[in-house]
C-alpha cells in the first residue's frame, strides 16, 4: 500500500478481523485515515462497514489486528477510550434525549460534579461556528429538524478534542439540501485537519464527498481509490470500477445493477408511455387528515390513480406524505373528505378490511413499524394475516404452513437470512425491506402505497425494489410511490404529484420537462 | 493504495455447514442453558444466606434441612406447598397475560383482595342456596369478574389517553385494598364476635379435596389454566396479537390489530386470573376474609414471572420452588428462632442472583465472539460467502 502523504495517519487499522457465530464480519482489513481527508467507506448492507466502525469507536473488540492512533498502537476497549483518543462517532440512529435541551444533551457525558454551563455554552458556540450551524442551545432536542439534530450529533462527537470523526451513513435521513449542508460541514472540518470516515452505500456520495474511497465487500477490503486517482479519472470510469469491485464483475452486467444510478437521460426508456387503463383504482376526494403531535397534516387533497398506474408523490420529507399514506391504508382516521377504492368508499373501513380489498402499505419505518424485530422471519411474513387460513386453522397456528410460505418468499426475493427462525431484527436493513416487500406483495394486491421504499438501501437492493414496483404495475397493480428522491420518481412514475405544506401543489405527467416542473411545484 | 480487485466467488454461497457432532453439542448446550440459568442462582442464594446464617450464629444446614423438611418432605408440608402454589400460579398467570402485552399490571394486590372480599362475603349464602358444585363455580366466576372489573379504569385510561398504567394500577391498589376492608367491615361483616371478618364458609362447602389429602382442587384448576395460557400465548391468534402489541405497539397499529381492544382484553384477562386466585384462596384455604388481610402475593410474583421469561410452563417450576421456600421457611425460621422475615432475605437473595445471572448471560451473548470450528481453517473459506448472517453481525453490536 503506497502512502501518498508524508504525515502519520490519524488512524491506521491493520489486519482487523472480527467473527460472529457463523459469519466473519471483518476479515483482515487494513484501512488508513489521514487528517484533513474524507475517507469514504463504501459497501453493501452487511459488507462489514458498521462492524469496522464499531471496532474503531470501541463498541466491539476485534478478534485480531491492531489499531494505531497517530502512529501509536492503542487498545480501544470502550467508547470512552475511543473518545479519550479523539475518535468521535455519529451513529446512524439518533442518540439525543428529546426531552432535554441541546446543551443538556451535550453535557450528559460530563464527568464534573457540577455542570459547567457557561463553559458548555462557549464550547457549543465555538463548535457551532465551526460547523456553520445556527442552533439555539436552549432548544429542546425534540423540537429540532432531522438536519439540525444531526448537526447537534456532530457537535456532540466533536465535543472533546476530536481528531477523527466517524459518520455512519449520515445522509440516509437527509433531504438533498440537508446533504449539501452536511457536505459543507465536512469541508470545514477537513480544513481544520480533522480526519473523517464517511460511511455510505451511495456511490455518487462517496465519489463526490470522499477524498479517498475504500470498498468493503463480504467483510474484506476489496479495493480502494487514492486521492490522485479520484481526481484524475472521470466520474463515470470511477463509478464503473467501483460497481465492479462492489458486486463482482458478473454482477455489474446484471440488469438490476446497470440502472444503479438512475439518470435523467434514461428516463425516456425507463418510464415509457405505458398504455394505462382508465378505470379509477383510487380516488381521494377533498381529503384532510390530522397530522398528529407536531407533524404536518393533509389538507384538501384530491387525486385519482388509475389501474396499473404508478403515481409518484414528490416533496420534501415531512410535508404530510406519511399522513396521506396512513389515511389511504386505514391506519389514520380522516378528518374530512373521502377515499374510494374502485369507486366504493372505504373511509369507514379499518386496516384489515382494506387489506382484504387489496390495499397494501410498505411503511417507511420498516424496523419500528413494519416488522416486529424480536419475532422470527417466518412469523413476520404472516403477521398481517394473523388468524387466517392456511396459517391458522381452528384457532391454532400451523407452523409448517408458515415456514413453507416464508421459505417460498425467501427464495423468490433472495432474502439473506441464516434461518427462517432467526429474529428479523438480526437481518440487515435491505433484507428486512425485502421481507416487508414480499409480505405486502403476496396474495394479490390491487393498490400498494410505497413510502420511501428504497430509503437507506444499498444500490442493489434498491434497484431490486424498483424492479418489483414496475413489475407489479405491469400486472395491473396501482402504485402510490412516495419518495424524496426525484430521480427515482422520474424513472418509475407515470405521473408525479407534488406535496408541499400538506397540500397537493400540482400533478405532472412524467416526460421530458417533468424534472423542472416538479422542482417548481416543490418550491410553490 | 490502488484498487485491488480480488477474484471472488459470486455472492450467493452458503456457509460451510458445521459438522454433525458440533451441531448436536451446540443444541444440547442450548437446551441445558435455561436449566443452568435456573440452578446457578438458587445455589448462590443458598450459599449466601448460609454465610449470613452462620454469621448470626445459626447452623445453615439445619435451617435448610428444616425448609426442605417442612416444605417438601413431610406430608403436611408438601400439601401446604401445593395448596399455596395454586394461589400463586393463578396470580402469575394473570401477570403473564398483561406483561406479554407490555402492560404493567402492578395492581394485582388490589384485584386479588377485592375479588377475595367479594367471594368470601357472598360465598356462604350463595353456596347454601345453589349447592356446593354450582355455588363454588359461580363464586369462582364472581372472583374473575371482580378482578377484571378492577382493571377497567387503568385499561380505559391507558387505551384512550395513554396514561401510564404503572401509576394507575398502583393507585388502584390503594383504593382496592381500602374498599375490600370497607366491604368486610360493612356489608359482609359477620355477626359473630371477634376480629371483623366475613361469615365463615363451612369446611364441607369449600373446594373439594384431592383424594385423601388436604390439597383442594385449586391446584388442578391452576395448572390447567397455566397450560391453557401457554397454549393461548404460543399457538392462538389472540396470543400472537398480544405479543405483537407488547413487542411493538406501532407495528400493532400498522398491522391493524386494534391496540385499544387488545389493551382491554389483556387487562381484563389479567385481572380475571388474579381474581380467580383470590376466589380459590378464599374458597379453598381460608373460608373467610379477615379485615386488614393482605398477603401481598401480587408483588412477589412480578420478579418470578420475569425470571421465567413470561413463559407459563417455566413459571410453574419457579412458583413451585417459591411455594416450598415460603411454606418450609415459615416453620424453619421459627425453629431457628429467627423472624419469619428472614425468608424474605432468602427470596430476595434468590431474585438478586437470578437477575445477576441473567445480566451475565446477556452480556456474554453480546460480547461473545469466536470463530466457530466449522469456519476453523479460516476465515478465508467463509468469506467467499458473504450472505447469511452478515447482516446479523452488522446489526448485532449496534
Amino acid at each position: 500500500m503506497s502512502i501518498t502523504s508524508d504525515t502519520t495517519p490519524a488512524v491506521e487499522l491493520r489486519g482487523i478481523t472480527k467473527a460472529y457465530p457463523g459469519v466473519v464480519a471483518n476479515d483482515d482489513i487494513d484501512l488508513v485515515v489521514y487528517g484533513g481527508e474524507v475517507h469514504g467507506l463504501l459497501g453493501e448492507n452487511g459488507a462489514g462497514k458498521s462492524t469496522l466502525m464499531s471496532i474503531l469507536s470501541g463498541m466491539v473488540q476485534p478478534d485480531a489486528g491492531t489499531i494505531l492512533v497517530n502512529g501509536d498502537v492503542e487498545r480501544i476497549d470502550s467508547p470512552h477510550a475511543a473518545f479519550d483518543l479523539g475518535i468521535g462517532t455519529v451513529y446512524q440512529h439518533l442518540t439525543l434525549v428529546p426531552t432535554l435541551t441541546v446543551l443538556e444533551n451535550l453535557m450528559l457525558g460530563s464527568h464534573e460534579l457540577r455542570l459547567d454551563v457557561a463553559g458548555a455554552r462557549a464550547r457549543f458556540a465555538e463548535l457551532a461556528g465551526m460547523l456553520g450551524a445556527r442552533i439555539d442551545p436552549g432548544a429542546l432536542a425534540g423540537s429540532l429538524s432531522l438536519g439540525e439534530l444531526q448537526q447537534v450529533e456532530i457537535v456532540k462527537a466533536l465535543w472533546r478534542d476530536t481528531r477523527v470523526l466517524i459518520l455512519d451513513e449520515p445522509t440516509s435521513m437527509l433531504t438533498p439540501q440537508g446533504v449539501a449542508e452536511l457536505e459543507a460541514v465536512m469541508t470545514r472540518l477537513k480544513e481544520r485537519g480533522i480526519a473523517i470516515v464517511f460511511i455510505t452505500h451511495k456511490l455518487h456520495e462517496a465519489i463526490e464527498i470522499g477524498d479517498r474511497v475504500s470498498i468493503l465487500r463480504a467483510g474484506r477490503r476489496v479495493g480502494g481509490i487514492d486521492p490522485h486517482e479520484l481526481h484524475a479519472a472521470s466520474p463515470e470510469a470511477i463509478r464503473a470500477r467501483i460497481v465492479e469491485t462492489m458486486f463482482g464483475e458478473a454482477a455489474a452486467q446484471l440488469a438490476g445493477v446497470a440502472e444503479l444510478e438512475v439518470r435523467v437521460e434514461q428516463i425516456e426508456e425507463a418510464a415509457p408511455d405505458r398504455e394505462l387503463a382508465h378505470e379509477a383504482a383510487l380516488e381521494l376526494v377533498d381529503l384532510s387528515v390530522h397530522g398528529g403531535a407536531g407533524e404536518m397534516g393533509v389538507h384538501d387533497v384530491s387525486l385519482t390513480a388509475h389501474r396499473g398506474e404508478i403515481l409518484g408523490i414528490a416533496g420534501v420529507d415531512g410535508n404530510g406524505q406519511r399522513q396521506l399514506a396512513e389515511a389511504i391504508c386505514g391506519q389514520r382516521t380522516i378528518a374530512r373528505g373521502d377515499i374510494r377504492l374502485a369507486g366504493r368508499s372505504v373511509r369507514k373501513l379499518g386496516v384489515p378490511e382494506r387489506q382484504r380489498r387489496g390495499v397494501r402499505y410498505i411503511t417507511d419505518d420498516r424496523i419500528h413499524e413494519g416488522t416486529v424485530r424480536d419475532m422470527t422471519v417466518s412469523m413476520n411474513t404472516v403477521i398481517k394475516r394473523i388468524g387466517q387460513a392456511p396459517f391458522w386453522k381452528r384457532g391454532a397456528i400451523r407452523e409448517r404452513e408458515i415456514d413453507a410460505f416464508a421459505q417460498e418468499l425467501v427464495d423468490r426475493y433472495e432474502i439473506r437470512t441464516p434461518d427462517l427462525r432467526t429474529n428479523i431484527g438480526k437481518l440487515s436493513g435491505g433484507n428486512i425491506q425485502k421481507v416487508v416487500l414480499a409480505r405486502e406483495l403476496a396474495f394479490d394486491p390491487t393498490l400498494v402505497v410505497y413510502n420511501k421504499p428504497t430509503y437507506g438501501l444499498d444500490v442493489k437492493t434498491a434497484s431490486f425494489v424498483r424492479a418489483q414496483i414496475r413489475e407489479q404495475a405491469d400486472q395491473g397493480v396501482t402504485a402510490i410511490l412516495i419518495s424524496t428522491e426525484l430521480d427515482e420518481l422520474l424513472a418509475l412514475c407515470d405521473r408525479i404529484a407534488v406535496m408541499s405544506g400538506g397540500r397537493m401543489t400540482g400533478i405532472v405527467d412524467n416526460g421530458r420537462d417533468a424534472h423542472a416542473r416538479v422542482g417548481e411545484l416543490m418550491l410553490a | 493504495m490502488s484498487a485491488a480487485t480480488q477474484p471472488m466467488a459470486p455472492g450467493a454461497g452458503t456457509p460451510a455447514p458445521a459438522d454433525g457432532s458440533e451441531r448436536a453439542r451446540g443444541d444440547l448446550l442450548a437446551v441445558l442453558e435455561p436449566i443452568w440459568q435456573a440452578i446457578v442462582p438458587v445455589i448462590l442464594a443458598i450459599v449466601a444466606s448460609g454465610i449470613l446464617l452462620a454469621v448470626i450464629g445459626r447452623n445453615p444446614f439445619d435451617f435448610y434441612d428444616a425448609i426442605l423438611h417442612n416444605g417438601l418432605l413431610t406430608d403436611f408440608g408438601v400439601q401446604q406447598s401445593v395448596t399455596r402454589m395454586a394461589t400463586l400460579l393463578l396470580i402469575a398467570g394473570g401477570l403473564i397475560v398483561a406483561f406479554r402485552a407490555n402492560l404493567w399490571n402492578l395492581g394485582g394486590d388490589g384485584q386479588w383482595l377485592l375479588a377475595a372480599a367479594f367471594v368470601a362475603g357472598l360465598a356462604p349464602s350463595v353456596v347454601a342456596s345453589l349447592g356446593d358444585g354450582l355455588g363454588l363455580a359461580v363464586m369462582i366466576v364472581v372472583g374473575c369478574v371482580v378482578g377484571a372489573l378492577w382493571t377497567v379504569v387503568p385499561a380505559f385510561l391507558k387505551a384512550e389517553y395513554g396514561v401510564n398504567e404503572i401509576i394507575s394500577t398502583l393507585m388502584m391498589n390503594f383504593i382496592g385494598i381500602a374498599l375490600a376492608n370497607i366491604l368486610v367491615k360493612g356489608p359482609f361483616l359477620t355477626d359473630r364476635p371477634g376480629v371483623p371478618r366475613t361469615d365463615i364458609l363451612d369446611l364441607d362447602d369449600r373446594l373439594p379435596l384431592l383424594g385423601n389429602t388436604q390439597i383442594h382442587i385449586g391446584i388442578v384448576l391452576a395448572v390447567a389454566v397455566m397450560l391453557a395460557l401457554h397454549y393461548t400465548m404460543t399457538r392462538t391468534p389472540l396470543g400472537l396479537r398480544l405479543r405483537v402489541l407488547g413487542a411493538n405497539p406501532r407495528a400493532a397499529l400498522h398491522l391493524g390489530l386494534r391496540p385499544k381492544r387488545l389493551t382491554y382484553i389483556a387487562f381484563g384477562a389479567s385481572g380475571a386470573l388474579i381474581g380467580m386466585s383470590g376466589a380459590v384462596s378464599m374458597l379453598g384455604d381460608w373460608g373467610s376474609f379477615r379485615a386488614d388481610f393482605n398477603p401481598a402475593y401480587g408483588f412477589l410474583m412480578v420478579p418470578l414471572v420475569f425470571l421465567a421469561r413470561l413463559n407459563a410452563l417455566g413459571t410453574i417450576a419457579f412458583v413451585g420452588l417459591f411455594s416450598v421456600i415460603q411454606i418450609g421457611g415459615d416453620t424453619a425460621t421459627r425453629q431457628a428462632d429467627l423472624p419469619t422475615d428472614f425468608i424474605l432475605v432468602l427470596v430476595g437473595l434468590l431474585l438478586f442472583f437470578m437477575t445477576i445471572t441473567e445480566y451475565v448471560r446477556i452480556r456474554r451473548a453480546q460480547r461473545s465472539a469466536y470463530v466457530p470450528r466449522g469456519l476453523g481453517a479460516g476465515v478465508k473459506t467463509a468469506v467467499g460467502s458473504p450472505a447469511p448472517g452478515a447482516g446479523a453481525a452488522r446489526e448485532g453490536p449496534a
